[in-house]
């Protein structure tokens, strides 16, 4: 099988679903970039980080549109095509940038089925690229999937590597909800085997990728990495880890969680983002709530410190969760009892 | 109006600043310990300079992603910048905020922004603080071809005008807005029509020249010092480099910026218009220029040697009380 990165992974998934569907179009700035330029070249761009690359040129302006810098407008008119029988992806180029127009997303996209009927439908996939690790300080590098999980009725979309990127991507686009479909920019150029033909990866089912019968290690996004290579290490102690990747934070797979944490009877929960109301605390809570009998030892939080992302290289690296804090919460849960 | 020879010898520093910092960065970040993204303002001196010399520190500016000329033209400390570029912990914000967010609020900078469209509205609320204040103080923000499109700049300007603050609106368009070029994210044919559909008076000003900027801004500051509420200074001028650096600038012509750095650029042209008139000699502007680049060299040394952090500062200044 050939191996490709997430980049090429996601670019593959938005090539084949426009071919197959016509109502399939893409919106956001510099998706393509050159119009209006002066050396006559369109397609200057094709996304800031190259993820809608050839789909101009293949599919045409009508259907690949850039857009000014107005993401109020970008995701409103994202809802209205959805509303209309399209199937529009909107960029938001960094996570951040949807303050500019949350209101789409929190009082229009998630509440038109609910307050108009089940006749209402929106399928509008909202891709955004998050994370911390390129020095791109605090407005440029959230992770606020929370924020968006913590809103009913939409769907949020969290892949850690490039196969279940496009699988995850292409089940976005057919999905008839609002999709927030979140990129880690640190995984951009992960490579991984991806097959050449479509393929879907369902929404709230969990991966376990790895597996063993001592801890629960639950992570998402570019965590998932960090805590696979910690329960390798662990693994060389002695220590065996489930590792778990939800790849949805909404829906999310909660049975596989439950049913890792009754055989373990214990739980790392790994987070790139600040720790209140995060989703370490979300999946803690819920642990607690629902297989606190089984627990055998206090559940563990790893995540980021309670500030605003740091410029710094140092201090955003000490900012994002790493392998050896998932080492040190799995072995302080092997140590209660 | 004519400056005196030691104004014109104080705008000519400020630009040399601003050119010097933004071509040395531009040497130094493909070395590896810049950390993120770099913005350069190279090409657009006239522009923060022509606004900012008739500026105090009583009154206030917001900057953009594109915010290095903005604060050097403001009074921000030079050495104190680039210890923040390259993220160390003595830089003019402590290193946490980076070349997208350096600020001095003791200067009245009340910081670069990451968010397009971010500053405008935050513009209008120290334009409210000036106003209550009485003391003819001001606010500006900035504004390029790409916040000109964002909801929240037409909200400001709106809302400027209701309140009729001193508030003046510094459009500077360099062409491009990221990727795109601005005649193609901007419908409208003549977007100064936009901003006068406000109710704001614009003034118009050719952004390659010192002097253009510096009278229309006099004319701007004059209104809006005196009660006459919100102004616009609406400026075209160019950058040298990427939106960011690295981009390759495939969207604008290959022989774009070197022809305009031999044909238009606003340093040589304000030499040449001094010079011309009397009013200083190449040997004055060559000393400013020799001055600046070791201030600017001693500033890249010091920052590569700058303190890093302790891992206790990731937690300090999360909130002012603790």
């Amino acid at each position: 099988m050939p191996m490709k990165t997430m980049r090429e992974a996601i670019n593959e998934a938005l090539h084949q679903e426009m071919a197959r569907d016509s109502s399939v179009i893409v919106l956001g700035e510099d998706v393509s970039g050159g119009a209006g330029g002066t050396s006559g070249q369109r397609e200057a761009a094709g996304g800031v980080f190259g993820l809608t690359k050839g789909l101009l040129p293949r599919f045409g302006d009508a259907r690949v549109i850039d857009t000014p810098i107005s993401e109020a407008a970008i995701i409103g008119a994202a809802n209205g095509a959805a509303l209309a029988g399209l199937r529009p992806v909107a960029e938001i180029m960094f996570a951040d940038f949807v303050g500019v127009c949350f209101d789409q997303i929190l009082n229009q996209a998630a509440k038109f089925r609910y307050m108009f009927g089940p006749n209402a439908k929106a399928p509008v996939v909202i891709r955004m690229t998050m994370g911390a690790g390129m020095g791109a300080a605090a407005q440029h590098s959230q992770t606020l999937y929370p924020l968006f999980t913590a809103i009913p009725g939409i769907k949020v979309v969290t892949p850690s590597n490039a196969y279940d990127a496009k699988g995850l991507m292409i089940s976005a686009i057919r999905d008839d909800d609002p999709v927030i479909f979140l990129e880690h920019k640190m995984l951009y150029g992960e490579s991984c085997e991806v097959p050449d033909e479509p393929y879907t990866v369902p929404f709230g089912e969990a991966s376990l990728v790895r597996e063993g019968d001592d801890v629960t290690i639950v992570a998402f996004a570019r965590m998932v990495n960090f805590a696979r290579d910690a329960a390798d290490k662990l693994a060389a102690l002695g220590v065996h880890c489930d590792v778990i990747d939800p790849r949805t934070t909404s829906p999310l797979d909660e049975d596989l969680i439950l049913e890792s944490v009754r055989a373990t009877g214990r739980l790392v929960v790994v987070d790139e983002s600040p720790p209140r109301c995060s989703l370490a605390s979300d999946v803690a809570a819920m642990v607690a709530e629902r297989a606190f009998g089984f627990l055998k030892a206090p559940i563990r939080q790893v995540t980021a410190p309670h500030t605003p992302v740091p410029f710094a290289t140092a201090l955003e690296s000490l900012y994002i969760p790493s392998r050896e804090k998932i080492i040190q919460a799995a072995l302080a849960t092997m140590a209660s009892r | 109006m004519q400056l005196s020879r030691e104004q014109l010898l104080q705008a000519f520093r400020s630009m040399v600043k601003i050119r010097e910092f933004e071509e040395r960065l531009h040497i130094e970040n493909p070395k590896g310990e810049i950390p993120g993204f770099l913005h350069l303002y190279a090409g657009q001196e006239a522009v923060a300079v022509g606004l900012c010399e008739q500026l105090t520190e009583r009154d206030y500016i917001i900057s953009t992603h594109r915010g290095h000329g903005h604060c050097i033209a403001k009074g921000c400390d030079v050495p104190a910048m680039m210890l923040e570029i390259y993220g160390r912990a003595d830089g003019l914000c402590n290193g946490k905020g980076g070349s997208m967010h350096i600020a001095d609020v003791t200067k009245g900078m009340l910081g670069a922004n990451g968010i397009v469209g971010g500053g405008q509205p935050i513009a209008v609320g120290a334009a409210i603080a000036c106003k209550m204040r009485g003391d003819g103080s001001v606010a500006a923000s900035f504004t390029g071809d790409g916040a000109a499109n964002q909801g929240t700049v037409f909200e400001a300007m709106n809302l400027a005008v209701v309140l009729q603050v001193p508030k003046v609106f510094m459009f500077e368009m360099n062409g491009y807005s990221e990727h795109t070029g601005g005649s193609y994210s901007t419908g409208a044919k003549d977007p100064i029509q936009r901003v006068r559909g406000f109710g704001i008076p614009v003034f118009e000003a050719d952004g390659f020249d010192f002097f253009s900027v510096h009278d229309a801004v006099r004319q701007a500051l004059e209104v809006s010092r005196n009660g006459g509420g919100p102004t616009a200074v609406y400026a075209r001028t160019t950058r040298y480099y990427g939106h960011f650096e690295g981009d390759p600038m495939l969207y604008r012509a290959p022989d774009e910026v070197a022809r305009l750095r031999a044909e238009n650029d606003c340093l040589q042209n304000f030499r040449r218009r001094v010079t011309e008139a009397g009013l200083l000699t190449t040997a004055d502007l060559d000393e400013v220029e020799t001055q600046i680049r070791t201030l600017v060299e001693h500033s890249v040394v010091a920052a590569k040697a700058g303190r890093k952090h302790a891992p206790a500062e990731l937690l300090t200044n999360v909130y002012a009380s603790y």
